[in-house]
């Protein structure tokens, strides 16, 4: 008897397609089962149903036997005894899935407490016990605090000791590290399977990246639409995915990760179209608005992008990629250093910049629905900054001029007339990526502007970027925290750490021969898409230090590997090799 | 969800929305009535009558309401008076509505100390014993319409400023604004063409909570003796006649103030209803 079974279940909304079809599957105890599918797949309805949490208006049907006993549309109390004891849950945002004005021991105890899992006076010690075990440091006094004063990855653990409190039988995770950062999610899915080992948990694992299924997951689900693909051992739907869907995916997954489509860069050293030299971002404390403190979010930054080359930002949240790009649209004040947009000094805001060196810079941002003002409609969005620049060119043939943008950038024209809610995801990334190129940028910055999509989705917009790059020889600045991304797109790359240059390097080489031990972290930590790899242990990093306090020397020294004292004294200066430079004291001698 | 939902859609949810449907119903047959009846009824509401005084609502010669004091048709004069009071609440909030949103979107978009200097202005205007400033209006103008719209629709565009303020400050820091920013767009033009389309939802909603707002102000006026004059009439001076005919003929202030409360009453209800369907942060469902 499997540990649970789930037999021809479907969810419908009113009014709506059905999100889920007939799916059936089991998972035994033990087991660790992975559910895999793009958004809208029906993967988290799947875990609501199971958990007994869909919202009030859904239709279920069909069974979910757990342990012998039907659960759906099951009353509450019949459902409590089993979640927590029986069943825990990991959601994919711990900030929101934890009470924000609870101490997280609090927040264990009433666990333990409403459960009745221990007495009350037990509570404690079984709260203190279960952070311990997910790797907390300093528990006592951890335990104290609210969850605002954790890290992502911190507020994660909390989440899967929470989900653990009541030794269940099955843990489900939905996208337990979608949310974090890769050093993080490396950390938190390794604390899963060492979990799983320890206490004997089954683990529903769901996740949209097959990379993290490769690595954790003995079976697999494929999910396109509500309906199920493709079922199997994770290594054999691996090796011959009987299904073009699942052919793709894994081939998106691949392509990214181990045929680096490097490429090359653009002959024309002599030129930059951006050039930025030692700047500074910074901004007051928030709540200490009166003290002097500053938040270094950018420090003595230097790099330059020639014309028509793509240079990507990588860093992890924290690191001041997101400061550097409003810093150099002018949306934040730079304190220091210089900026140069095609030999023009760039300076100031954006409000006080001549219209000239405006047009020339154009950005698209990662939330495609909250970058378009939801009261326009597409046709008067994309010719905006037409009406601003150029309205003569608008007044002879606006209606030509928007279908010509809306087919440059792979859109029918009878969308013209769509307000931004009326279009999906990718739909609307491209509307904003046309009103960025109606004006002809020379550098065009992409924030996470693919962050938000799906793989397909994704692969699409990436194509058309660098379509676009080929027939108008713009330059590109792409930030993101996604390496598979990086590979795809960009000549060089610049890494960042702490608002700090980390190496700069050109694509391939990065790859292929790090010069800095936080870039060959963060390398190591992407999870690969193939089974048979097995798990790469990547070396504890430990938390990414306060913005607020960084450490001396080199920033990354605390986490480092390779840190010997001169590098908690002293900041390193950008060692330059062939292709790379990083700004490590050890690079020369390092073979990482 | 909210403002960023298309008209049609927004059309479909007032449709199924009851409190909407029937409120506005009532609040278009009303003001149909009031700008229509008094054509079609016999009576003029100037005309008195001494010997059919204290007629009560009776079909018989058309005095559906009965008569006054002064023998004029009611069901005239009410309509006459739902008028004015219709009136004096649509001119009222549209004062409110162009001054607010202008005054809140500048300050809340500009920020800084613009926006400190502007709001410290606002809560002064609010300190100002209100009545006291209209009654000294009227001691020193010559008591006339105009001025009872300037009054009522200066103080509601207070409140109007506040809640524009507020919300044009969290659509500022929206992506959509940094675009427009990058793009080039003028300081005025993302205030009239970002800011404030996206307010229109919350906007539309505090205009019917504040018609009832503006109809009291005016009901009360003319109550003291402050507001529309003789032979003018608003459903505020007929309830204030009423009074004073209470024992004799109840019904010359029953009609009229259930008359005005019913007109209250729509306009919350519409208010709530259209609260419910553009306004994201009140969901109920």
């Amino acid at each position: 008897m499997s540990l649970l079974e789930v037999s021809a279940l479907s969810i419908s909304y009113p009014g709506s397609a059905p999100v889920l079809e007939r799916l059936s599957f089991a998972v035994e105890k033990g087991q660790s089962l992975g559910l895999v599918g793009e958004s809208g797949s029906g993967k988290t309805q799947t875990a609501l149903a199971i958990m007994g949490l869909l919202p009030a208006n859904a239709k279920a049907s069909g069974k979910v036997v757990f342990d012998c006993s039907e659960l759906l549309g099951e009353p509450e109390e019949m459902l409590n005894r089993y979640r927590t004891r029986r069943m825990g849950m990991v959601f994919q945002d711990p900030m929101s899935a934890l009470n924000p004005y609870v101490r997280i021991g609090d927040q264990l105890n009433r666990i333990s407490i409403e459960h009745k899992l221990v007495s009350d006076d037990e509570a404690y010690d079984r709260s203190l016990e279960m952070l311990r075990l997910v790797g907390l440091p300093d528990v006592e006094r951890q335990f104290r605090s609210y969850p605002h004063q954790l890290s992502g990855g911190m507020r994660q653990r909390v989440m899967i000791a929470a989900a653990l409190i009541g030794e269940p039988d099955l843990l489900i995770a939905d996208e337990p590290t979608t949310a974090l950062d890769v050093t993080v999610q490396a950390q938190i899915l390794g604390l899963l399977r060492e979990l799983k080992d320890k206490l004997n948990t089954a683990l529903l694992l769901i996740t949209h990246d097959m990379g993290v299924v490769a690595g954790n997951c003995e079976h697999m689900l494929v999910l396109k639409d509500g309906k199920l693909i493709e079922k199997g051992m994770t290594r054999q739907i691996f090796a011959e995915p009987a299904y073009a869907y699942t052919r793709s995916m894994l081939a998106a997954a691949r392509r990214s990760d181990l045929l680096p489509q490097s490429r090359e860069r653009p002959v024309n050293e002599q030129t930059s179209a951006l050039e930025i030299q030692g700047i500074a971002v910074s901004y007051a404390v928030p709540g200490e608005r009166r003290s002097r403190r500053k938040l270094g979010a950018v420090r003595e930054l230097s790099m330059t992008i020639a014309p028509g080359e793509t240079v990507a930002l990588v860093g992890e949240s924290g690191s001041g990629k997101t400061s550097l790009a409003r810093a150099i649209v002018g949306l934040l004040p730079v304190q220091n250093g210089s900026m140069t947009l095609l030999g023009k000094p760039l300076g100031g805001t954006v409000e006080t910049r001549p219209n000239a060196l405006r047009r020339d810079l154009q950005m698209v941002f990662q939330d495609p629905a909250g970058s378009l003002n939801p009261a326009m409609r597409v046709d008067d969005i994309i010719t905006e900054p037409l009406t601003v620049h150029d309205p003569d060119k608008l007044k002879s043939n606006r209606e030509e001029l928007v279908t010509a943008m809306l087919q440059r950038v792979g859109l029918d024209a009878l969308l013209a007339r769509r307000f931004p809610h009326e279009l999906s995801g990718g739909q609307a990334q491209r509307v904003a990526i046309a009103r960025a190129l109606v004006l002809s940028p020379k550098i065009l910055i992409c924030d996470e502007a693919v962050a938000a999509l799906d793989g397909s989705v994704r692969q699409d917009i990436l194509k058309l970027l660098r379509a676009e790059q080929e027939r108008s020889g713009l330059s590109l600045l792409f930030i993101t925290h996604d390496l598979a991304t990086v590979r795809q797109i960009s000549h060089r790359v610049v890494v960042m750490y702490l608002g700090r240059l980390c190496e700069l390097a050109d694509t391939k080489s990065l790859f292929a021969s790090p010069k800095h031990p936080y870039t060959k972290a963060l390398l190591d930590a992407v999870p690969v898409a193939d089974p048979g790899v097995g798990i790469i242990v990547t070396s504890e990093l430990g938390e990414t230090p306060s913005m607020l306090q960084p450490p001396s020397g080199c920033v990354f020294h605390p986490r480092c590997p390779y840190s010997v004292s001169r590098c908690s004294e002293e900041l390193p200066v950008l060692h330059h090799f062939d292709n790379n430079s990083a700004a490590c004291h050890r690079a020369a001698e390092l073979d990482l | 969800m909210n403002a960023s939902l298309g008209l049609l859609q927004v059309m479909k949810e007032i449709r199924r929305s009851r409190s909407i449907m029937v409120s506005g119903g009532i609040l278009v047959f009303v003001a149909a009535l009031a700008v229509i009846g008094p054509f079609v009824s016999p009576h003029s509401y100037l005309t008195t009558d001494f010997d059919g005084r204290f007629i009560g609502p009776t079909l018989s010669n058309f005095h559906l309401f009965g008569t006054d004091d002064l023998g004029r048709d009611l069901f005239v004069r009410s309509l006459l008076g739902g008028r004015i009071t219709l009136l004096v609440a649509i001119v009222a909030s549209i004062v409110s509505l162009v001054i607010g949103v202008a005054y809140g979107a500048v300050a809340g978009y500009v920020g800084g100390r613009i926006d400190a200097v502007m709001m410290r202005a606002v809560d002064a205007l609010y300190a100002l014993p209100f009545i006291f400033l209209v009654i000294l209006l009227m001691v020193v103008f010559e008591r006339n319409f105009l001025l009872i719209f300037v009054a009522i629709g200066a103080i509601n565009w207070l409140d109007m400023a506040r809640i524009v303020r507020g919300q044009t400050i969290s659509l500022k820091q929206r992506e959509f604004i940094d675009a427009a920013k990058i793009i080039g767009v003028p300081a005025w033009r993302i205030i009239f063409r970002h800011i404030t389309p996206n307010l229109l939802g919350v906007v539309v909603v505090y205009v019917t909570l504040t018609i009832p707002q503006a109809v009291l102000v005016e009901s009360f006026l003319s109550f003291l003796g402050l507001g529309i004059q003789e032979p003018q009439t608003s459903l505020g001076a007929l309830v204030n006649g009423g009074v004073s005919q209470m024992e004799q003929a109840p019904y010359l202030l029953l009609i009229p103030a259930l008359l005005l409360a019913a007109i209250l009453l729509c306009f919350n209800f519409l208010g709530d209803g259209l609260r419910d369907v553009l306004d994201p942060r009140q969901e109920s469902a």
